[in-house]
């Protein structure tokens, strides 16, 4: 229990903080890609009896890079779309040629947090504070991409280099929240909190800030729901953070009629 | 390539039942999905199209706990799913991604919880895999003319507003001068897209149905510039991908010694994929030889959407 509250805390600062940009950038459907990605390589590591945790980062990467390449030429939202589903379909086959199928499915997609190990702790750290320091990294060029394009052009951002530094990152942060809260999940921790944070603040720090705590309450109290009711965790994270996101949408029509959920100021 | 596979076809490929089931909800899904995902692809909306395919998964999962068919679910919570998206505003071009985005998580929440309680509460195992990646080969042969029937529902929805939806898709603010309803053209266009993801849903797997909407059109959108070509372009791929999956799949059992066939899904994905990615530099050849037909695509630069780079290659 220790062990999913400690991941579940990591898991969810990294989704605030990256999924800030998410939601900054309208990344929302390669933030949901990556992770599907992710689950073939679980998948192909299960298979082969390697790490599934190095499983997970290879395939996120090479998700990334393949929608990043894809994109380049043609549509973006298409190769997205496509990439995805390959990537899913094909770690439907290497679940199929594994033993356990059903269990690994369901817990690869919707996440398997009350059965962390300790042992799984620290490669999950590594990576966490290996993304943070991306996103601190690229943080100027990434907010100066995201919200004026061409002012970012100017100032020397390669657009195209950045997009694939931006997916890699959430590539990373994919491989590290997969096991927690699933494939399919950590897209939404990734989208309600931040969006309900931007919807309260437009100054980006504090925004980050504010998401990474509604995440950090999405994560906690979906633990906590979980463990009280045996339901899964992920159901209660989907519902949290689809909440989270109709309070900040309220928020705004409340406090400032006639502006829109997505204003940033 | 047909007399070509003629002895690539295991014996009794013809004979068996689920087969010829496969082949029609098979077919007649690709086509439907084919024909709506041309207008998904122009207007940019393959994140919206994604989105319906987990509404319609938790459909599914639903629809299982409750003792009805999946496709029950599929259709009918991807119905709902489509007005929820309209009504929390899919439409407006800013906002969309996100929008979209949170109907795609809550719903994926609801199908952690259906699945959840599925393999729970019944003894019977298999609910995940058969919502998720589709088992084409159990449908039962009733459910064949539901398929049909929702599937010829489908066209004829896309026939009716055939015209307003080209128009709005085209030129936006050409329909909004000609006073075509574009929030009720949105909406209908929305509902037609739920019906060919729950059909495909039956048919792939409802987490891969994407694949059938998206993949096909994208393709066909690229190797030509006209509608009525790419429509029948689309349906063509998507057919062959469907047909020669199902067959591939059911080649399979013999391909290893445990006779464990591999799943229809993956192969119908994997075929989609590979004309998709062919797309590409077919496109490129055929502007390098039809160079004297200067035409104007009109159909693919004006597409509007999220999507940030949209000139397809080509």
């Amino acid at each position: 229990m220790a062990n999913a509250w400690t991941v579940a805390t990591m898991v969810a600062v990294i989704a605030g903080v990256v999924g800030f940009f998410v939601v900054l950038r309208a990344a929302a459907f390669p933030a949901h890609a990556i992770p599907n990605g992710a689950f073939a390589g679980a998948a192909a590591a299960n298979v082969l009896g390697l790490n599934p945790l190095a499983g997970l980062t290879a395939c996120a990467l090479l998700a990334a890079v393949g929608i990043g390449t894809l994109g380049r030429r043609g549509r973006h939202d298409v190769a997205t779309a496509l990439a995805l589903v390959m990537m899913l379909a094909a770690g439907a086959v290497f679940l199929g040629l594994s033993q356990e199928y059903e269990p690994a499915i369901y817990s690869l997609l919707f996440g398997e947090v009350l059965g962390v190990s300790s042992n799984e702790l620290l490669p999950v750290a590594g990576l966490a504070l290996l993304c943070l320091g991306a996103v601190a990294a690229l943080y100027r060029p990434l907010l100066l991409s995201s919200v004026a394009d061409q002012l970012g052009e100017a100032r020397g951002v390669q657009p195209y280099q950045l997009d694939v530094a931006f997916l890699v990152i959430l590539a990373l942060a994919t491989a590290m929240t997969v096991p927690v809260v699933g494939a399919l999940l950590i897209f939404s921790l990734m989208i309600g909190p931040p969006a309900a944070a931007r919807a309260f603040t437009g100054r980006p720090p504090v925004a980050i800030l504010l998401s990474v705590a509604i995440a950090l309450v999405t994560v906690w109290s979906a633990i906590a729901l979980s463990y009280l009711s045996n339901w899964p965790t992920g159901f209660f994270v989907g519902v949290t953070s689809a909440v989270s996101y109709a309070t900040g949408r309220a928020w705004t029509r409340w406090s400032r009629p006639g502006a829109r959920c997505s204003s940033m100021g | 390539m047909g007399f070509g596979l003629r002895w690539l076809i295991e014996p009794g490929f013809w004979s068996s039942s689920p087969v010829r089931v496969a082949l029609v909800i098979g077919g007649c899904s690709a086509v439907v999905s084919a024909v709506v995902g041309v207008f998904t692809v122009l207007r940019g909306q393959s994140f919206a199209g994604h989105a319906l395919t987990d509404v319609s998964t938790a459909g599914g999962s639903g629809a299982l706990l409750l003792g009805a068919g999946p496709i029950v679910g599929f259709v009918g919570l991807g119905i709902v799913g489509a007005g929820v998206m309209d009504a929390i505003g899919v439409r407006r071009l800013r906002g969309r991604d996100l929008a979209t985005g949170v109907v795609l998580g809550a719903s994926i929440g609801l199908a952690a919880l259906f699945l959840y309680l599925d393999s729970t509460s019944r003894a019977t195992t298999g609910a995940t895999q058969q919502i998720l990646f589709g088992s084409i080969f159990s449908i039962q042969s009733s459910t064949a003319p539901v398929v049909v029937g929702l599937g010829l529902a489908a066209l004829v929805l896309v026939g009716v507003l055939y015209r307003p939806l080209l128009l709005s898709t085209v030129g936006p603010e050409m329909a909004v001068a000609r006073g075509v309803p574009e929030r009720l053209v949105g909406v209908f266009f929305t509902v037609a897209m739920a019906l060919a993801v729950g059909l495909s849903s039956l048919t792939i797997g409802a987490i891969l149905s994407t694949a059938l909407l998206i993949g096909p059109a994208a393709a066909a959108v690229r190797l030509t510039s006209r509608i009525g070509w790419s429509l029948l372009l689309a349906s063509g791929l998507g057919l062959a991908a469907c047909w020669i999956g199902v067959l591939l799949a059911y080649d399979s059992y013999d391909w290893n010694a445990s006779h464990r066939s591999l799943p229809v899904s993956f192969f119908i994905v994997a075929l989609i994929f590979s004309f998709y990615l062919a797309s590409g530099p077919a496109a490129r050849l055929r502007a390098r030889s039809d160079g004297r037909r200067a035409q104007p695509p009109p159909t693919q630069v004006s597409a509007p959407g999220p999507a940030l780079n949209p000139s397809p290659g080509g």
